[in-house]
Protein backbone atom coordinates (compact mmCIF):
# COMPACT_ATOMS: atom_id res chain seq x y z
CA UNK A 1 0.00 0.00 0.00
CA UNK A 2 1.67 3.49 -1.06
CA UNK A 3 0.08 6.86 0.97
CA UNK A 4 0.84 8.27 -2.80
CA UNK A 5 -1.77 5.87 -4.15
CA UNK A 6 -4.46 6.89 -1.17
CA UNK A 7 -3.87 10.54 -2.09
CA UNK A 8 -4.46 9.76 -5.58
CA UNK A 9 -7.43 7.93 -5.07
CA UNK A 10 -8.70 10.27 -2.44
CA UNK A 11 -7.95 13.42 -5.02
CA UNK A 12 -9.80 11.44 -8.02
CA UNK A 13 -13.05 10.58 -6.27
CA UNK A 14 -13.55 13.02 -3.16
CA UNK A 15 -16.92 13.84 -5.11
CA UNK A 16 -18.05 9.84 -4.24
CA UNK A 17 -16.38 10.09 -0.66
CA UNK A 18 -18.33 13.47 -0.38
CA UNK A 19 -21.56 11.95 -1.07
CA UNK A 20 -21.04 8.99 1.16
CA UNK A 21 -19.72 11.66 3.78
CA UNK A 22 -22.93 13.77 3.78
CA UNK A 23 -25.56 10.58 3.57
CA UNK A 24 -23.52 8.91 6.45
CA UNK A 25 -23.92 12.45 8.50
CA UNK A 26 -27.18 12.87 7.38
CA UNK A 27 -28.11 9.58 8.40
CA UNK A 28 -26.62 9.17 11.41
CA UNK A 29 -27.80 12.59 12.69
CA UNK A 30 -31.13 12.42 12.24
CA UNK A 31 -31.01 8.89 13.56
CA UNK A 32 -29.87 9.88 16.54
CA UNK A 33 -32.32 12.83 16.99
CA UNK A 34 -35.75 10.71 15.69
CA UNK A 35 -33.49 8.00 18.46
CA UNK A 36 -33.86 10.22 21.28
CA UNK A 37 -37.19 11.54 21.09
CA UNK A 38 -37.86 8.04 20.81
CA UNK A 39 -35.60 7.30 23.88
CA UNK A 40 -37.65 9.70 25.72
CA UNK A 41 -40.99 8.69 25.13
CA UNK A 42 -39.99 5.19 25.69
CA UNK A 43 -37.80 5.61 28.50
CA UNK A 44 -39.88 8.57 30.25
CA UNK A 45 -43.18 6.05 30.13
CA UNK A 46 -41.04 3.30 31.55
CA UNK A 47 -39.67 5.08 34.71
CA UNK A 48 -42.61 6.46 35.72
CA UNK A 49 -43.85 4.23 38.86
CA UNK A 50 -47.73 4.06 39.02
CA UNK A 51 -48.41 4.75 43.19
CA UNK A 52 -50.91 3.23 44.61
CA UNK A 53 -53.75 4.97 44.12
CA UNK A 54 -53.58 5.35 40.43
CA UNK A 55 -56.73 3.58 38.73
CA UNK A 56 -56.98 -0.35 37.95
CA UNK A 57 -56.91 0.73 34.71
CA UNK A 58 -53.50 3.05 34.27
CA UNK A 59 -51.77 0.21 36.24
CA UNK A 60 -53.54 -2.26 33.46
CA UNK A 61 -52.15 -0.12 30.85
CA UNK A 62 -48.52 0.36 32.85
CA UNK A 63 -48.20 -3.24 32.66
CA UNK A 64 -48.98 -4.14 29.07
CA UNK A 65 -46.77 -1.23 27.98
CA UNK A 66 -43.78 -2.29 29.97
CA UNK A 67 -43.88 -5.66 27.91
CA UNK A 68 -44.32 -4.35 24.69
CA UNK A 69 -41.27 -1.96 25.44
CA UNK A 70 -39.45 -4.41 26.92
CA UNK A 71 -40.14 -6.51 23.68
CA UNK A 72 -38.92 -3.78 21.49
CA UNK A 73 -35.63 -3.05 23.55
CA UNK A 74 -34.84 -6.69 23.73
CA UNK A 75 -35.13 -7.46 20.00
CA UNK A 76 -33.62 -4.18 18.43
CA UNK A 77 -30.21 -4.23 21.09
CA UNK A 78 -30.27 -8.07 20.63
CA UNK A 79 -29.78 -8.66 16.68
CA UNK A 80 -28.03 -7.03 14.50
CA UNK A 81 -28.46 -3.53 12.80
CA UNK A 82 -27.48 -4.80 9.02
CA UNK A 83 -30.50 -7.92 9.58
CA UNK A 84 -32.81 -5.15 11.13
CA UNK A 85 -31.91 -3.41 8.07
CA UNK A 86 -32.33 -5.94 5.44
CA UNK A 87 -35.30 -7.58 7.04
CA UNK A 88 -37.34 -4.25 7.07
CA UNK A 89 -36.31 -2.74 4.44
CA UNK A 90 -37.55 -6.07 2.31
CA UNK A 91 -40.49 -6.88 4.47
CA UNK A 92 -41.97 -2.97 3.88
CA UNK A 93 -40.82 -2.97 0.28
CA UNK A 94 -42.78 -6.21 -0.85
CA UNK A 95 -45.43 -6.01 1.57
CA UNK A 96 -46.87 -2.66 1.54
CA UNK A 97 -45.00 0.10 -0.28
CA UNK A 98 -42.02 0.37 -2.32
CA UNK A 99 -39.98 3.19 -0.12
CA UNK A 100 -37.30 5.12 -0.54
CA UNK A 101 -33.47 3.58 0.55
CA UNK A 102 -33.20 6.34 2.70
CA UNK A 103 -36.20 7.09 4.53
CA UNK A 104 -35.40 3.15 5.24
CA UNK A 105 -32.45 3.40 6.41
CA UNK A 106 -33.39 6.46 8.80
CA UNK A 107 -36.15 4.97 9.73
CA UNK A 108 -34.02 1.35 11.17
CA UNK A 109 -31.14 3.53 12.64
CA UNK A 110 -33.81 5.33 14.73
CA UNK A 111 -35.85 2.41 16.16
CA UNK A 112 -32.31 1.07 16.73
CA UNK A 113 -31.04 3.97 18.53
CA UNK A 114 -34.53 4.41 19.83
CA UNK A 115 -33.73 1.10 21.70
CA UNK A 116 -30.73 1.97 23.36
CA UNK A 117 -31.92 5.49 24.05
CA UNK A 118 -34.84 4.52 25.87
CA UNK A 119 -32.51 2.61 28.52
CA UNK A 120 -30.16 5.62 28.63
CA UNK A 121 -32.65 7.50 29.62
CA UNK A 122 -34.57 5.71 32.04
CA UNK A 123 -31.84 5.11 34.06
CA UNK A 124 -30.77 8.82 33.68
CA UNK A 125 -33.89 9.47 35.37
CA UNK A 126 -33.83 7.03 37.64
CA UNK A 127 -30.11 7.96 38.83
CA UNK A 128 -32.16 11.51 39.67
CA UNK A 129 -32.65 11.79 43.99
CA UNK A 130 -36.06 10.70 44.56
CA UNK A 131 -36.38 13.18 46.86
CA UNK A 132 -36.10 16.21 44.66
CA UNK A 133 -39.40 14.14 42.89
CA UNK A 134 -41.09 14.34 46.21
CA UNK A 135 -40.61 17.73 47.12
CA UNK A 136 -42.36 18.58 43.76
CA UNK A 137 -45.39 16.60 44.59
CA UNK A 138 -45.61 18.24 47.93
CA UNK A 139 -46.09 20.95 45.77
CA UNK A 140 -48.85 19.90 44.18
CA UNK A 141 -47.12 19.74 40.86
CA UNK A 142 -48.55 16.86 38.91
CA UNK A 143 -46.25 13.93 38.22
CA UNK A 144 -46.02 14.98 34.36
CA UNK A 145 -44.96 18.42 35.59
CA UNK A 146 -42.71 17.42 37.46
CA UNK A 147 -41.14 14.93 35.35
CA UNK A 148 -40.68 17.32 32.41
CA UNK A 149 -39.56 20.55 34.70
CA UNK A 150 -36.88 18.47 37.29
CA UNK A 151 -36.32 15.06 36.44
CA UNK A 152 -35.90 15.43 32.68
CA UNK A 153 -33.22 18.15 32.52
CA UNK A 154 -31.19 16.82 34.86
CA UNK A 155 -31.79 13.02 33.25
CA UNK A 156 -30.89 14.59 29.81
CA UNK A 157 -27.54 15.75 31.45
CA UNK A 158 -26.38 13.21 33.26
CA UNK A 159 -27.22 10.84 30.31
CA UNK A 160 -25.29 13.75 28.00
CA UNK A 161 -22.12 11.55 27.62
CA UNK A 162 -23.99 8.33 26.64
CA UNK A 163 -26.47 10.28 24.25
CA UNK A 164 -23.51 11.86 22.82
CA UNK A 165 -22.34 8.46 22.16
CA UNK A 166 -24.72 7.24 20.42
CA UNK A 167 -24.22 9.69 17.97
CA UNK A 168 -20.42 8.49 17.51
CA UNK A 169 -21.77 4.70 17.42
CA UNK A 170 -23.81 5.64 14.77
CA UNK A 171 -21.40 7.56 12.77
CA UNK A 172 -19.31 4.20 12.39
CA UNK A 173 -22.15 1.78 12.56
CA UNK A 174 -24.48 3.16 9.96
CA UNK A 175 -21.79 1.28 7.51
CA UNK A 176 -24.01 -1.79 7.85
CA UNK A 177 -26.61 0.41 6.12
CA UNK A 178 -24.81 -0.34 2.81
CA UNK A 179 -26.62 -3.45 2.73
CA UNK A 180 -29.51 -1.48 1.27
CA UNK A 181 -27.88 0.37 -0.98
CA UNK A 182 -27.59 3.63 0.19
CA UNK A 183 -25.22 6.56 -0.55
CA UNK A 184 -23.46 6.42 2.73
CA UNK A 185 -19.82 6.60 3.12
CA UNK A 186 -19.11 2.58 3.31
CA UNK A 187 -21.38 1.62 -0.21
CA UNK A 188 -19.63 5.05 -1.54
CA UNK A 189 -16.18 3.42 -0.91
CA UNK A 190 -16.88 -0.35 -1.89
CA UNK A 191 -17.80 1.46 -5.72
CA UNK A 192 -14.92 3.01 -5.56
CA UNK A 193 -12.56 0.33 -4.92
CA UNK A 194 -14.50 -1.69 -7.28
CA UNK A 195 -13.63 0.45 -10.43
CA UNK A 196 -10.30 1.05 -8.73
CA UNK A 197 -8.90 -2.36 -7.68
CA UNK A 198 -6.97 -0.59 -5.29
CA UNK A 199 -8.30 -1.95 -1.77
CA UNK A 200 -6.61 -1.14 0.57
CA UNK A 201 -5.87 2.18 -0.22
CA UNK A 202 -9.39 3.43 -0.73
CA UNK A 203 -10.63 1.43 2.52
CA UNK A 204 -7.52 3.52 4.29
CA UNK A 205 -8.87 6.69 2.93
CA UNK A 206 -12.35 5.55 4.24
CA UNK A 207 -10.94 4.60 7.62
CA UNK A 208 -9.19 7.99 7.82
CA UNK A 209 -12.70 9.92 6.90
CA UNK A 210 -14.44 8.19 9.45
CA UNK A 211 -12.24 8.73 12.10
CA UNK A 212 -11.90 12.60 11.19
CA UNK A 213 -15.57 12.81 11.33
CA UNK A 214 -15.77 10.63 14.91
CA UNK A 215 -13.50 12.96 16.45
CA UNK A 216 -14.90 16.43 15.42
CA UNK A 217 -18.35 14.98 16.63
CA UNK A 218 -16.88 13.76 19.80
CA UNK A 219 -15.23 17.29 19.68
CA UNK A 220 -17.95 18.82 19.74
CA UNK A 221 -20.03 16.68 22.44
CA UNK A 222 -17.43 17.99 24.48
CA UNK A 223 -18.00 21.40 24.24
CA UNK A 224 -21.71 20.90 24.77
CA UNK A 225 -21.05 18.73 27.77
CA UNK A 226 -19.25 21.69 28.84
CA UNK A 227 -21.78 23.90 28.66
CA UNK A 228 -24.35 21.76 29.88
CA UNK A 229 -22.37 21.82 33.88
CA UNK A 230 -21.62 25.45 33.56
CA UNK A 231 -25.04 26.31 34.34
CA UNK A 232 -24.78 24.72 37.90
CA UNK A 233 -21.15 25.97 38.69
CA UNK A 234 -20.92 29.36 36.73
CA UNK A 235 -21.43 31.85 39.47
CA UNK A 236 -18.56 32.46 42.18
CA UNK A 237 -18.53 30.33 45.20
CA UNK A 238 -20.28 32.07 48.20
CA UNK A 239 -18.73 32.87 51.14
CA UNK A 240 -21.39 31.35 53.49
CA UNK A 241 -21.25 34.58 56.36
CA UNK A 242 -22.63 36.81 54.39
CA UNK A 243 -25.99 35.99 54.22
CA UNK A 244 -26.28 34.98 57.57
CA UNK A 245 -25.35 38.19 58.58
CA UNK A 246 -27.98 40.02 55.96
CA UNK A 247 -30.30 37.75 58.11
CA UNK A 248 -29.65 39.10 61.49
CA UNK A 249 -29.98 42.80 59.94
CA UNK A 250 -33.18 41.74 58.85
CA UNK A 251 -34.10 40.94 62.46
CA UNK A 252 -32.58 44.26 64.33
CA UNK A 253 -34.94 46.24 62.16
CA UNK B 1 -58.41 22.92 61.49
CA UNK B 2 -57.02 19.39 61.20
CA UNK B 3 -57.46 16.84 63.16
CA UNK B 4 -55.60 12.83 62.49
CA UNK B 5 -58.12 9.93 64.07
CA UNK B 6 -56.49 6.38 64.42
CA UNK B 7 -53.97 6.72 61.60
CA UNK B 8 -52.11 3.07 60.83
CA UNK B 9 -49.71 2.25 58.48
CA UNK B 10 -47.36 -0.92 58.01
CA UNK B 11 -44.15 -1.63 55.90
CA UNK B 12 -44.71 -5.47 55.21
CA UNK B 13 -46.08 -6.85 58.35
CA UNK B 14 -44.84 -4.69 60.73
CA UNK B 15 -46.91 -1.36 62.15
CA UNK B 16 -44.84 1.65 62.20
CA UNK B 17 -47.38 3.74 63.07
CA UNK B 18 -49.94 1.96 65.42
CA UNK B 19 -53.32 4.02 66.11
CA UNK B 20 -51.96 7.81 66.23
CA UNK B 21 -54.77 10.27 67.00
CA UNK B 22 -54.18 14.35 67.10
CA UNK B 23 -55.37 17.18 66.75
CA UNK B 24 -54.03 20.68 65.38
CA UNK B 25 -55.75 24.10 66.12
CA UNK B 26 -55.16 27.03 64.12
CA UNK B 27 -52.14 28.79 65.42
CA UNK B 28 -50.42 25.55 66.99
CA UNK B 29 -46.73 24.72 66.66
CA UNK B 30 -46.87 21.11 67.22
CA UNK B 31 -42.70 19.36 67.95
CA UNK B 32 -42.74 15.95 67.74
CA UNK B 33 -40.07 14.60 69.24
CA UNK B 34 -39.17 10.69 69.98
CA UNK B 35 -36.21 8.36 69.31
CA UNK B 36 -34.98 7.75 65.83
CA UNK B 37 -37.01 4.63 64.03
CA UNK B 38 -40.39 5.20 66.19
CA UNK B 39 -41.96 6.33 63.10
CA UNK B 40 -41.82 10.42 63.07
CA UNK B 41 -41.00 10.82 59.75
CA UNK B 42 -43.86 8.08 58.51
CA UNK B 43 -46.35 10.29 60.14
CA UNK B 44 -45.98 13.55 58.86
CA UNK B 45 -45.26 11.30 54.76
CA UNK B 46 -48.68 10.25 55.72
CA UNK B 47 -50.08 13.72 56.51
CA UNK B 48 -49.23 14.14 53.08
CA UNK B 49 -49.61 11.11 51.04
CA UNK B 50 -45.76 11.02 50.44
CA UNK B 51 -46.48 7.63 51.92
CA UNK B 52 -49.93 5.45 51.60
CA UNK B 53 -51.68 4.76 54.64
CA UNK B 54 -53.63 1.61 55.90
CA UNK B 55 -55.61 3.00 57.75
CA UNK B 56 -57.20 6.96 59.43
CA UNK B 57 -59.31 9.75 59.04
CA UNK B 58 -57.87 12.90 58.35
CA UNK B 59 -60.18 16.08 58.92
CA UNK B 60 -58.83 18.89 57.43
CA UNK B 61 -61.03 22.57 57.90
CA UNK B 62 -64.35 20.04 58.35
CA UNK B 63 -63.52 17.80 55.04
CA UNK B 64 -63.51 14.48 56.40
CA UNK B 65 -60.57 12.00 53.88
CA UNK B 66 -60.39 8.12 54.33
CA UNK B 67 -56.51 8.46 54.37
CA UNK B 68 -56.26 4.21 53.65
CA UNK B 69 -58.72 5.36 50.15
CA UNK B 70 -58.00 8.70 48.92
CA UNK B 71 -57.86 9.74 45.28
CA UNK B 72 -55.69 12.40 43.28
CA UNK B 73 -58.18 14.95 43.57
CA UNK B 74 -58.10 14.79 47.21
CA UNK B 75 -54.63 14.56 47.69
CA UNK B 76 -53.79 18.13 45.85
CA UNK B 77 -56.89 19.78 47.54
CA UNK B 78 -54.54 18.77 50.91
CA UNK B 79 -51.73 19.03 49.31
CA UNK B 80 -52.52 23.01 48.47
CA UNK B 81 -52.87 23.59 52.18
CA UNK B 82 -49.61 21.93 53.28
CA UNK B 83 -46.09 22.71 52.58
CA UNK B 84 -43.39 20.11 53.01
CA UNK B 85 -40.01 20.87 54.41
CA UNK B 86 -37.51 17.37 54.11
CA UNK B 87 -34.48 16.44 56.23
CA UNK B 88 -32.57 16.77 53.00
CA UNK B 89 -33.80 19.94 52.01
CA UNK B 90 -34.62 18.41 48.14
CA UNK B 91 -34.03 21.59 46.43
CA UNK B 92 -34.59 21.09 42.61
CA UNK B 93 -30.34 20.80 41.66
CA UNK B 94 -31.21 22.05 37.89
CA UNK B 95 -32.72 25.38 39.59
CA UNK B 96 -31.94 28.54 41.10
CA UNK B 97 -33.01 29.66 44.03
CA UNK B 98 -35.68 31.76 42.96
CA UNK B 99 -36.56 29.25 40.30
CA UNK B 100 -36.73 26.70 43.73
CA UNK B 101 -39.10 29.21 45.23
CA UNK B 102 -41.52 30.02 42.08
CA UNK B 103 -41.93 26.56 41.08
CA UNK B 104 -44.73 25.53 42.69
CA UNK B 105 -46.80 29.07 41.49
CA UNK B 106 -45.65 29.08 37.85
CA UNK B 107 -46.43 24.67 37.93
CA UNK B 108 -48.39 24.02 39.94
CA UNK B 109 -50.92 27.00 40.84
CA UNK B 110 -50.51 28.68 37.31
CA UNK B 111 -49.38 32.20 38.35
CA UNK B 112 -47.96 34.38 35.83
CA UNK B 113 -44.49 34.59 35.98
CA UNK B 114 -43.86 38.08 37.03
CA UNK B 115 -46.13 37.75 40.07
CA UNK B 116 -44.60 34.51 40.73
CA UNK B 117 -41.13 36.22 40.63
CA UNK B 118 -42.39 39.14 43.34
CA UNK B 119 -43.89 36.59 45.65
CA UNK B 120 -40.65 34.58 45.12
CA UNK B 121 -38.29 37.33 45.98
CA UNK B 122 -40.33 38.44 49.07
CA UNK B 123 -40.05 35.03 50.27
CA UNK B 124 -35.93 34.77 49.90
CA UNK B 125 -36.32 38.41 51.41
CA UNK B 126 -38.00 36.63 54.19
CA UNK B 127 -35.11 33.70 54.89
CA UNK B 128 -32.75 36.18 54.02
CA UNK B 129 -31.07 35.02 50.81
CA UNK B 130 -32.67 37.21 48.28
CA UNK B 131 -29.10 38.13 47.38
CA UNK B 132 -28.62 34.41 46.52
CA UNK B 133 -31.57 33.88 44.26
CA UNK B 134 -29.59 33.51 41.37
CA UNK B 135 -27.51 30.63 42.86
CA UNK B 136 -27.91 27.02 42.64
CA UNK B 137 -28.30 24.63 45.23
CA UNK B 138 -24.27 23.41 44.84
CA UNK B 139 -23.09 26.25 45.51
CA UNK B 140 -25.16 27.13 48.49
CA UNK B 141 -24.48 25.51 52.06
CA UNK B 142 -26.33 23.33 53.75
CA UNK B 143 -28.19 25.98 56.02
CA UNK B 144 -28.98 28.35 53.16
CA UNK B 145 -30.15 25.61 51.25
CA UNK B 146 -32.44 24.77 54.12
CA UNK B 147 -33.79 28.04 54.24
CA UNK B 148 -34.66 28.22 50.70
CA UNK B 149 -36.50 24.81 50.87
CA UNK B 150 -38.29 26.98 53.56
CA UNK B 151 -38.94 29.99 51.40
CA UNK B 152 -40.33 27.86 48.26
CA UNK B 153 -42.81 25.74 50.99
CA UNK B 154 -43.70 29.16 51.98
CA UNK B 155 -44.65 30.99 48.27
CA UNK B 156 -47.57 28.39 48.04
CA UNK B 157 -49.01 30.28 51.62
CA UNK B 158 -49.77 27.27 52.74
CA UNK B 159 -52.77 26.70 56.11
CA UNK B 160 -50.07 24.29 57.76
CA UNK B 161 -46.13 23.21 57.43
CA UNK B 162 -44.31 20.09 58.18
CA UNK B 163 -40.74 20.12 59.21
CA UNK B 164 -38.82 17.01 59.37
CA UNK B 165 -35.80 17.21 61.28
CA UNK B 166 -34.76 20.87 58.79
CA UNK B 167 -31.62 20.37 60.96
CA UNK B 168 -30.66 16.74 60.75
CA UNK B 169 -28.33 17.15 57.96
CA UNK B 170 -26.69 20.39 58.82
CA UNK B 171 -22.87 21.11 60.08
CA UNK B 172 -23.52 22.41 64.10
CA UNK B 173 -22.91 26.46 62.99
CA UNK B 174 -25.39 25.96 60.32
CA UNK B 175 -28.31 24.98 62.33
CA UNK B 176 -28.95 28.42 63.99
CA UNK B 177 -29.81 30.32 61.26
CA UNK B 178 -32.65 27.96 60.31
CA UNK B 179 -33.97 27.70 63.43
CA UNK B 180 -33.67 31.14 63.30
CA UNK B 181 -36.38 31.63 60.22
CA UNK B 182 -38.54 29.00 61.76
CA UNK B 183 -38.79 31.27 65.07
CA UNK B 184 -39.98 33.95 62.57
CA UNK B 185 -42.61 32.02 61.21
CA UNK B 186 -43.81 31.19 65.14
CA UNK B 187 -44.31 34.78 65.25
CA UNK B 188 -46.39 34.99 62.80
CA UNK B 189 -48.65 32.68 64.12
CA UNK B 190 -48.06 29.93 61.33
CA UNK B 191 -49.62 26.27 62.05
CA UNK B 192 -46.55 23.77 61.93
CA UNK B 193 -45.84 20.42 63.41
CA UNK B 194 -42.06 20.45 63.78
CA UNK B 195 -40.00 16.71 64.30
CA UNK B 196 -37.14 18.01 66.31
CA UNK B 197 -34.13 16.62 68.08
CA UNK B 198 -33.36 20.40 68.92
CA UNK B 199 -34.81 20.35 72.46
CA UNK B 200 -34.27 23.45 73.67
CA UNK B 201 -36.33 25.24 70.65
CA UNK B 202 -38.82 22.33 70.57
CA UNK B 203 -39.35 23.95 74.56
CA UNK B 204 -39.18 27.63 73.44
CA UNK B 205 -41.22 27.18 70.19
CA UNK B 206 -43.95 25.03 70.35
CA UNK B 207 -47.35 25.19 71.95
CA UNK B 208 -47.62 21.29 72.07
CA UNK B 209 -45.27 18.76 72.56
CA UNK B 210 -46.17 14.89 71.43
CA UNK B 211 -43.71 12.19 72.32
CA UNK B 212 -43.97 9.16 70.43
CA UNK B 213 -42.36 5.66 70.76
CA UNK B 214 -42.43 3.16 68.77
CA UNK B 215 -45.43 3.85 66.65
CA UNK B 216 -47.73 5.83 69.88
CA UNK B 217 -48.00 8.43 71.13
CA UNK B 218 -46.60 7.93 74.63
CA UNK B 219 -47.54 11.71 75.83
CA UNK B 220 -48.82 15.08 74.55
CA UNK B 221 -48.81 18.32 76.58
CA UNK B 222 -47.59 21.62 76.76
CA UNK B 223 -43.64 22.00 77.00
CA UNK B 224 -43.72 22.71 80.31
CA UNK B 225 -45.80 19.66 80.96
CA UNK B 226 -43.77 17.34 79.00
CA UNK B 227 -40.30 18.74 79.70
CA UNK B 228 -40.09 19.75 83.47
CA UNK B 229 -43.10 17.62 84.23
CA UNK B 230 -43.21 14.15 82.30
CA UNK B 231 -46.23 12.04 83.57
CA UNK B 232 -44.54 8.49 81.59
CA UNK B 233 -41.57 7.11 82.52
CA UNK B 234 -40.48 6.70 78.94
CA UNK B 235 -40.90 10.15 78.47
CA UNK B 236 -38.61 11.23 81.63
CA UNK B 237 -36.18 8.52 80.08
CA UNK B 238 -36.16 9.70 76.56
CA UNK B 239 -35.29 13.42 78.03
CA UNK B 240 -32.94 12.34 80.60
CA UNK B 241 -30.30 10.79 77.52
CA UNK B 242 -30.93 13.96 76.13
CA UNK B 243 -29.92 16.15 78.80
CA UNK B 244 -26.58 13.94 79.65
N1 LIG C 1 -39.56 2.39 53.02
C1 LIG C 1 -39.55 1.65 54.16
N2 LIG C 1 -39.65 0.31 54.09
C2 LIG C 1 -39.66 -0.43 55.21
N3 LIG C 1 -39.56 0.07 56.45
C3 LIG C 1 -39.45 1.39 56.60
C4 LIG C 1 -39.43 2.27 55.45
N4 LIG C 1 -39.31 3.54 55.88
C5 LIG C 1 -39.25 3.47 57.22
N5 LIG C 1 -39.32 2.20 57.65
C6 LIG C 1 -39.32 1.74 59.06
O1 LIG C 1 -40.35 2.41 59.75
C7 LIG C 1 -39.94 2.78 61.03
C8 LIG C 1 -40.18 4.26 61.26
O2 LIG C 1 -39.31 5.00 60.45
P1 LIG C 1 -39.29 6.58 60.44
O3 LIG C 1 -40.67 7.06 60.28
O4 LIG C 1 -38.30 7.01 59.44
O5 LIG C 1 -38.76 6.91 61.90
P2 LIG C 1 -38.21 8.29 62.49
O6 LIG C 1 -38.44 9.35 61.50
O7 LIG C 1 -38.97 8.46 63.76
O8 LIG C 1 -36.76 8.07 62.76
C9 LIG C 1 -38.49 2.37 61.17
O9 LIG C 1 -38.43 1.17 61.90
C10 LIG C 1 -38.05 2.16 59.77
O10 LIG C 1 -37.08 1.16 59.70
MG1 LIG D 1 -37.05 10.62 60.54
Amino acid sequence: MSLNKCLEIFLKYWPSFLLGIKTTLFVSLIGTIIGLLIGLLVGGLRAINVDDNSSKLKKFLKKIFNLISTLYIEIFRGTPMMVQAVFIYYLVYTNIIPWDKVVAAIFVISINTGAYMSEIVRSGIQAVDVGQKEASRALGVSNIDTMLHVILPQAIKNAFPAIGNEFIVNIKDSSVLMIISITELMFQSNSIAGTTYRFSETYFVTACIYLLMTSIASFILHKIEKSLSHTTTSLPQSDTNFSSISLAKEENS
Amino acid sequence: MLEIKNLKKKYDNDYVLKDISFKVEKGDIISIIGPSGCGKTTLLRCLNFLNDSDQGQLIFDEETYDMANINKKEINEIRKKTGFVFQNYNLFLNKTALQNVTEGLIIARKMAKEEAIKIGEEMLNKVGLLDRKDYYPSQLSGGQQQRIAIARALALNPEIIYFDEPTSALDPELIGEVLEVIRQLALEKRTMIIVSHEMHFVKNISTKVIFMEDGLIVEEGGPEDIFDNPKEKRTKEFLESYRR
